[in-house]
């Protein structure tokens, strides 16, 4: 990229770091999973976080919100050590941001409605609000219809569309998916890739995303979102920057943190033969 | 049989009681913290004790009524049935009522309560409920463990009457005992350390039949096959604990009230 590059909204790069890790290291049962792993994702940033099953994608996703605990290493978030807070002072730092698990995690005892309305019924907010900020939130994610559904009542692609409406309905400063597309056929993997692209251009929300799918990465990297027709397109304007970065993981270790083109221009074996 | 080493097996067991005491103190502190989130212990009183209506309100007319059987053939020695009332009375207020109604309890609160929020455990529930800024002890535990004690006092209060109930239609059929002559033998030599003994064990129960089963349900590992194993120790252990505490409580009162 050149340096004069702008982001898809038109704003040069932040420098602002959102999340950082330093020098990480968690392991379970004598197993270590992750090893010294440092990377920092900066404001209106997307990083895309690669690697195999098992190589710690999913555990890393959960120090960043304080789930887990490291065994060394220190994660700051939005400013705030996480890894020096106690659990209380950590529910006000996870308002900010949004979380879409692996299986969705949805509440299968409530409602659509009361899903994507949780947090804003656990802050009290009117009932009036509540329904129009919920009404909002599941247009963005095409689910107005299933308001007053139960999950079970879903299909996966659907459920996974509900949990980004309950992530972003707060409009958190960072967003983390973990894999959104695992296991869901093409077509309702590229509905969901859609909804990651509009929530980056339209919110500019910084997001930390894993998966093992490198078409889900790349889509990221190469597509913004055009609101005009309210659809994702392709990136012709080499100025235009989408702010999608990559990490790849292995065996618990940073082998890669760079930009889509450093990516393919890797001379790694490992990375060639993954990118492959 | 030890899994790992005996060493590893017993700082397990050391890590469990650890982690189930500080969730029983939590849950217990929450109490004094807000939200408070009254609408869920509405829910969980009535799964707790609504739903349980029929068992305990059953389990207590049938205990009653053999009880009542049982002691006038010993009674009929000694030419004394029409003390049955009192012998139904006492068994079922000081100790029956209380412990049966709490092992009910456990086979059907607790094991629901580990299944439930185990399920939530191994589907990233609770952890989607910490995500989302709520503390799912506050959130979970607390309500079920108010709602429990709660509940399991007045189920013990309505399992003793239907246990007297359950005595006096053994007494009037069958040992020919008139209402008058049944009811008078029932309160006639009831103190109010008898009384206040079977009303204060339901509250050290209730409280170890939620903890319990709220700690095997949020400890549970190890996918659906974890939830099935979850829900048997919840049943065990609260069964268990409540027989132990029983023994220790009983043994506290008599010793404070002197019978």
């Amino acid at each position: 990229m050149g340096t004069s590059a702008t982001t898809t909204n038109g704003h040069p790069p932040s420098t602002e770091v959102v999340l950082e890790f330093q020098d990480v290291e968690l392991g379970f049962d004598r197993h270590l999973v992750l090893r010294g792993v440092s990377f920092q994702l900066h404001r209106g940033e997307t990083k895309v976080l690669f690697g195999v099953a098992g190589s710690g994608k999913s555990v890393l996703l959960k120090l960043a919100l304080g789930l887990l605990k490291p065994d060394s290493g220190t994660i700051i978030v939005l400013g705030e050590e996480v890894t020096s807070m106690t659990e209380q002072q950590l529910f006000g730092l996870r308002r900010r941001i949004g979380m879409v698990f692996q299986e969705s995690a949805l509440f299968d005892s409530l409602t659509v409605e009361e899903n994507v309305a949780f947090r804003l019924m656990e802050e009290h907010l009117p009932r009036d609000e509540v329904r129009e900020r919920v009404t909002e939130a599941l247009r963005f994610v095409e689910l107005e219809h299933t308001i007053d559904k139960f999950p079970a009542q879903l299909s996966g692609g659907m459920r996974r569309r509900v949990a980004i409406a309950r992530a972003i309905i707060t409009q958190p400063e960072i967003i983390f998916y973990d894999s959104p597309t695992g296991g869901l056929d093409p077509i309702t993997s590229t509905t969901i890739v859609e909804l990651l692209v509009k929530q980056r251009d339209v919110y500019q929300t910084s997001a930390l995303m894993v998966t093992h799918r490198l078409q889900d990465g790349f889509t990221m990297a190469t597509h913004r979102f055009d609101r005009q027709r309210g659809e994702m397109v392709k990136v012709k304007n080499s100025d235009v920057n989408t702010n999608t970065s990559f990490l790849i993981l292995r065996d618990g270790k940073v082998i890669f943190d760079g930009t889509g083109r450093e990516l393919a221009g890797s001379t790694d074996e490992y990375i060639k033969e993954y990118i492959s | 049989m030890f899994r790992n080493s005996p060493e590893q097996a017993i700082k397990e067991r050391v890590l469990a009681v650890q982690e189930y005491s500080l969730l029983a103190g939590e849950a217990v502190a929450n109490l004094a913290r807000r939200p408070r989130y009254l609408s869920d212990m509405i829910l969980q009183a009535d799964f707790i004790g609504f739903g349980s209506l029929p068992i305990v309100g059953l389990t207590g007319l049938s205990i009653g009524a053999v009880l009542a059987l049982q002691t006038s053939t010993t009674l009929q020695q000694f030419g004394s049935v029409s003390l049955t009332g009192q012998l139904v009375s006492f068994s079922m207020i000081k100790e029956i009522g209380p412990v049966l109604t709490s092992l009910m309890l456990a086979g059907r609160a607790a094991t629901g309560m580990a299944s439930e929020l185990g399920s939530m455990k191994v589907t990233e529930q609770i952890d989607a409920m910490r995500a989302l800024g709520t503390d799912p002890v506050k959130k979970l535990v607390t309500p079920r463990v108010v709602s429990t004690v709660i509940m399991l006092f007045f189920l013990t209060i309505l399992s003793d009457l239907m246990g007297l109930l359950g005595g006096y239609i053994v007494a009037s059929g069958r040992l020919g005992l008139s209402t008058q002559q049944y009811w008078t033998s029932t309160y006639q030599q009831l103190q109010f350390p008898d009384v206040f003994q079977g009303l204060l064990k339901p509250f050290f129960f209730g409280f170890i039949i939620a903890t319990v089963g709220c700690y095997y349900g949020v400890s549970t590992k190890g996918g659906t096959q974890g939830v099935g194993r979850s829900t048997t120790q919840a049943m065990v252990a609260s069964s268990v604990l409540i027989l132990i505490v029983d023994f220790f409580l009983t043994q506290l009162l008599i010793w404070i009230f002197g019978r």
